[in-house]
C-alpha cells in the first residue's frame, strides 16, 4: 500500500503559480508554497512538472459488456490512469447496448470495482441505437449511474422528429445529447473524406457536408426548444463555422474534438494502412488549422478521445474491411500539447478547461471539483511538459494497440495521476490491479 | 521491379521498358512455338476475390507461355467466402511457395497492402483493384496505341502530343486512373467525358480536361483515340442518370460520332462491352476499332509484366 497522504512539491499550477500541493483523505488539503507535510507524507518532487486538475475524457468506448476482446472497464480505465485521466465517460454502444438501468449501473459498477478513474456510463438515446424509438432515458438517468449524457455515438439520431423529442425529452433529467454528426444517406459505405485524394486512392468520399449539415439542423433544433446539445467529434472546418455561428445566436450547443482529428491528415492513408481509419474521417490540413482554431477562441469547447480499441485482426486488413476507431486514451495529453500548447495556441490554463473542467461540466460530473481550493477532491495529473520522445506501443495499457501514433514524436509526459487522492499512476508506473480499488475504500 | 500496384508510381523509362519488353514478347507470339522457358519452375499465383475471367485467362496464358505453374485462387467457393481474412490467404499461399500473385480484389489498396505486409514474400502485381488501378490494362491500353501510332517503329517510343479521350463511368473507373497516370507520365493528353455525377470529386487538381459534352468535344479535340468505359447496369438505380437510352444518346459511340470521328482516330475499349449502350455495333466491329488488338497485347504485356518481376531482371527497375 501507498501511503494516502502526498505532498506534491514545487508543482506548476495552470495558473502558472508554483505550489505545494498536500493530497490527504482524498482531498487537497493546501495548495501553497510551503506546505509542510505530516509524518509519513510521500513526498513526490513536482519542480517542473504542470499540476492540472485530473482529466475527463466525455468519449471513451471501453466496450464492455460485450466487446471484451478488444477492451474491459478494467483495461480501458488504466489505458485512462495513464493518460492521466480521472474519470470517463463510457459510450453506450456495447453489447447489450447501455439503453436501460441495469447496463449503466452495471458499466458504473465494474469500474468502481476496478477503482483506476470515476466511470460515467453514457445512455443509449434510442433502443438498440435503431434510431427508432427512444431508450429509458427516465430510468437511466435515475439509476445509480445518474446517467446525464445520451448518445447513439457511432450511428447518428438523423430522424429529425426523433432528435427533437430527445433533445426536448432530457431536459426534464438536465441531460444532454451528445450526436454523432453524420448523414447515413451521404456516408453509405463512405470510407475516407471526399476529395481528391479519395477519388485517387479509389476509396468512397465522405464528404463533409454529411457531418455538417447534421450539425446545422441539430442546433436549430436546440434552438428552437430550449434543449442542451453537445457535437461529438467535430471534423471539418465548416463545422466549426457552424457551431460558432450557433454560439453567437445563443444556442445551447457545446463542441468537441478528437486529438487525431487536431494532429493527423487525410494524406497517412496513402499507405492504405487501416490503423488511420476512423470515424469520422482524418480531413484534410485546413480542417486541422480550423479545429485548432476552434479550441484556441473557445468554439470548441472540450477534447475528448474517442478512444476506440479494436483487436488487431480488425485492422490487419484491407481498408474497406477495417474496423473504424484508433485509441487514444494514452495519447491524448501529448497530442494536444503537441499541436496546441507547442503551437503557442492554449495555456495550460486551457488545457485544464478543454481535458478537464468544461468536460465535467458538460456531463455534470459534480462530486469530481476542478479546481486546486483546499477541501477540494484530490483529482490530480502531473505531466512533465519538457520530455519528448516518439511513441511506442509500451505506452498504452488497454488492450489493443490501434493507435496511429507509433513512431511519431509527441511532447509531453503523464507522470502522476492521482485519483480522489490515490495515486492510480505513480511516476510512470501504474498502481497494481487490485491496490486501486482497495485504495479507493 | 518488386511488384506492380499501380500506373501512378512508375517513371517514364520504366514504363518504355515494359512496352518494349511486351514489344518482344509479342514477337514471340507469332512464332510456331508460343512459349518461352524463363519462368520454368516460378509458382503465380492468380488470386481473384473478384469475378473477372478475361483478366484471369490473360494472365493465366501469360504466365503458361513463360512456363510458370499457375495455381488459381478464386474467392468464390473458397476459404474466403467463409471469412478468411486476406492475411490468412496471403499465408498460406506463401507456405505453398508462390513467387508471384496476381490479385484482383473488390477493396481499393488490397494489392498494397499484400506488398507491404510480412504476410508473403512474392511479388504482387495488381489486376485491378476496387476503383483504384488496373496497371497492366493501362500499360497494354498504352502498348496497343503506340503499335497503331507507329506500326513497325513502336519501340522506344513515347506518346508525346497523342490526345486521348475517355468516356464514361470515370467516377468508378481504376481503367480511366491508370490509364491517366500512364498517359501522362508518357506525353498524353488526356480529356475525360462524362456526366457530372460519374466525374471524379475533385478531379480539377488531376491533370485532365473535363467535358460533359463529348460532341463538343470530338470536335475541338479532335482525338486521336477514344475510349469508351463500359457503363455498369447498377449505376442507373444509384441516380447517376436516369437510364440507358439517355445516357447512349449523350455519351454513347453511335455511328454519327464514329463518322465524325475520322479515319484516323483508334476506338478503344476494355471489355466486355455492353453494344448499343457506351457503344454502337458497327463503332465496335469497325476498322478503327482495337478491341481484339487491347486482348492480344494484354498477354504480351502480363507476360512483360511477369519477366520482369519474377525473372533475374526482377531488382532491375527498381
Amino acid at each position: 500500500m501507498t501511503s494516502s497522504t502526498h505532498l506534491l512539491k514545487g508543482a506548476t499550477l495552470p495558473s502558472g503559480a508554483v505550489a505545494d500541493i498536500l493530497v490527504q483523505d482524498g482531498r487537497i488539503m493546501s495548495a501553497a508554497l510551503g506546505t509542510s507535510a505530516p509524518a509519513g507524507t510521500t513526498v513526490v518532487d513536482a519542480e517542473g512538472l504542470v499540476a492540472l486538475p485530473g482529466l475527463v475524457d466525455l468519449h471513451t468506448h471501453l466496450r464492455e459488456p460485450g466487446f471484451e476482446q478488444s477492451e474491459t472497464v478494467l483495461t480501458g480505465t488504466r489505458a485512462a490512469a495513464a493518460g492521466g485521466f480521472t474519470a470517463v465517460f463510457a459510450m453506450a454502444n456495447t453489447q447489450p447496448v447501455a439503453d436501460t438501468a441495469g447496463v449503466v449501473e452495471q458499466v458504473q459498477a465494474l469500474g468502481r470495482a476496478a477503482g483506476y478513474a470515476t466511470v460515467r456510463p453514457i445512455g443509449a438515446v434510442t433502443v438498440g441505437l435503431a434510431g427508432e424509438r427512444l431508450s429509458e432515458i427516465g430510468a437511466m438517468a435515475q439509476s445509480r449511474a445518474g446517467v446525464r449524457v445520451f448518445s447513439d455515438d457511432g450511428k447518428c439520431v438523423h430522424d429529425s422528429l426523433l432528435m427533437r423529442r430527445a433533445l426536448e425529452y432530457v431536459k426534464t433529467f438536465d441531460g444532454v445529447i451528445a450526436q454523432h454528426a453524420q448523414d447515413p444517406r451521404l456516408t453509405e459505405n463512405a470510407q475516407m473524406n471526399e476529395g481528391a485524394l479519395s477519388s485517387e486512392l479509389g476509396l468512397k468520399g465522405w464528404p463533409a457536408v454529411a457531418e455538417e449539415s447534421i450539425i446545422a439542423r441539430d442546433v436549430l433544433l436546440a434552438e428552437h426548444v430550449g434543449a442542451r446539445l453537445h457535437i461529438c467529434h467535430l471534423s471539418t472546418a465548416g463545422s466549426v463555422d457552424v457551431v460558432r455561428w450557433a454560439k453567437a445566436r445563443g444556442v445551447q450547443v457545446t463542441a468537441e474534438a478528437t486529438p487525431h482529428h487536431l494532429l493527423l491528415t487525410e494524406e497517412l492513408i496513402r499507405s492504405y494502412d487501416a490503423r488511420y481509419k476512423v470515424n469520422p474521417p482524418l480531413r484534410r490540413d485546413e480542417d486541422v488549422q480550423a479545429l485548432r482554431e476552434g479550441v484556441a477562441d473557445g468554439t470548441i469547447d472540450i477534447i475528448a478521445t474517442d478512444h476506440a480499441p479494436h483487436p488487431r485482426e480488425s485492422k490487419e486488413c484491407e481498408w474497406d474491411a477495417a474496423a473504424f476507431g484508433m485509441v487514444g486514451l494514452e495519447s491524448a495529453l501529448p497530442v494536444v500539447q503537441t499541436a496546441l500548447v507547442d503551437t503557442g495556441l492554449l495555456d495550460w490554463a486551457g488545457v485544464a478547461r478543454v481535458l478537464s473542467t468544461a468536460p465535467a461540466r458538460i456531463g455534470r460530473l459534480d462530486d469530481h471539483s476542478h479546481s486546486f481550493e483546499d477541501g477540494a477532491p484530490a483529482n490530480i495529473t502531473l505531466v512533465d511538459p519538457a520530455a519528448s520522445s516518439s511513441f511506442a506501443l509500451d505506452r498504452l495499457h488497454g488492450r489493443s494497440t490501434n493507435t496511429p501514433y507509433e513512431g511519431v514524436t509527441l511532447s509531453g509526459s503523464v507522470r502522476w495521476t492521482f485519483h480522489h487522492g490515490y495515486p492510480t499512476l505513480r511516476d510512470g508506473v501504474l498502481a497494481p490491479a487490485g491496490d486501486t480499488a482497495e485504495g479507493m475504500r | 521491379m518488386r511488384h506492380l500496384l499501380s500506373t501512378r508510381d512508375l517513371t517514364r523509362d520504366q514504363a518504355i521498358h515494359i512496352l518494349d519488353v511486351a514489344e518482344d514478347m509479342a514477337d514471340v507470339q507469332t512464332r510456331e512455338v508460343k512459349k518461352l522457358p524463363t519462368l520454368r519452375g516460378k509458382t503465380v499465383v492468380n488470386l481473384f476475390f473478384e469475378d473477372s475471367t478475361r483478366t484471369r485467362i490473360s494472365f493465366e496464358a501469360a504466365a503458361k507461355r513463360l512456363s510458370a505453374d499457375v495455381i488459381t485462387f478464386s474467392a468464390k467457393g473458397s476459404s474466403v467466402s467463409k471469412g478468411e481474412s486476406l492475411k490468412d490467404t496471403a499465408q498460406t499461399l506463401a507456405a505453398m511457395g508462390a513467387d508471384g500473385v496476381v490479385i484482383r480484389h473488390h477493396a481499393s489498396g488490397a494489392p498494397q497492402v499484400l506488398a507491404q505486409s510480412d504476410w508473403i514474400d512474392a511479388g504482387v502485381v495488381n489486376a485491378g483493384d476496387g476503383t483504384h488501378e488496373h496497371p497492366t490494362q493501362a500499360l497494354l491500353d498504352a502498348f496497343t496505341m503506340r503499335r497503331r501510332l507507329h506500326p513497325g517503329s513502336s519501340r522506344g517510343k513515347d506518346l508525346d502530343g497523342v490526345r486521348v479521350v475517355i468516356v464514361g463511368d470515370i467516377l468508378h473507373s481504376r481503367v480511366a486512373r491508370s490509364n491517366l497516370w500512364l498517359l501522362r507520365t508518357l506525353g498524353a493528353e488526356v480529356t475525360f467525358v462524362a456526366p457530372a455525377t460519374l466525374v471524379p470529386f475533385g478531379v480539377g487538381s488531376w491533370p485532365a480536361a473535363v467535358s460533359f459534352d463529348l460532341d463538343e468535344t470530338l470536335r475541338s479535340i479532335r482525338p486521336d483515340v477514344l475510349m469508351m468505359l463500359r457503363i455498369q447496369s447498377e449505376r442507373m438505380n444509384a441516380a447517376y442518370f436516369p437510364n440507358a437510352r439517355e445516357y447512349a444518346r449523350q455519351w454513347g459511340l453511335d455511328d454519327e460520332r464514329l463518322t465524325a470521328l475520322g479515319p484516323d482516330s483508334i476506338v478503344m475499349h476494355p471489355g466486355p462491352m455492353n453494344r448499343g449502350l457506351e457503344i454502337s455495333a458497327a463503332a465496335a466491329d469497325s476498322a478503327q476499332s482495337t478491341v481484339l488488338e487491347q486482348v492480344a497485347n494484354g498477354v504480351s504485356i502480363r507476360m512483360a509484366v511477369l519477366y520482369l518481376l519474377l525473372s533475374g531482371e526482377r531488382e532491375a527497375l527498381a
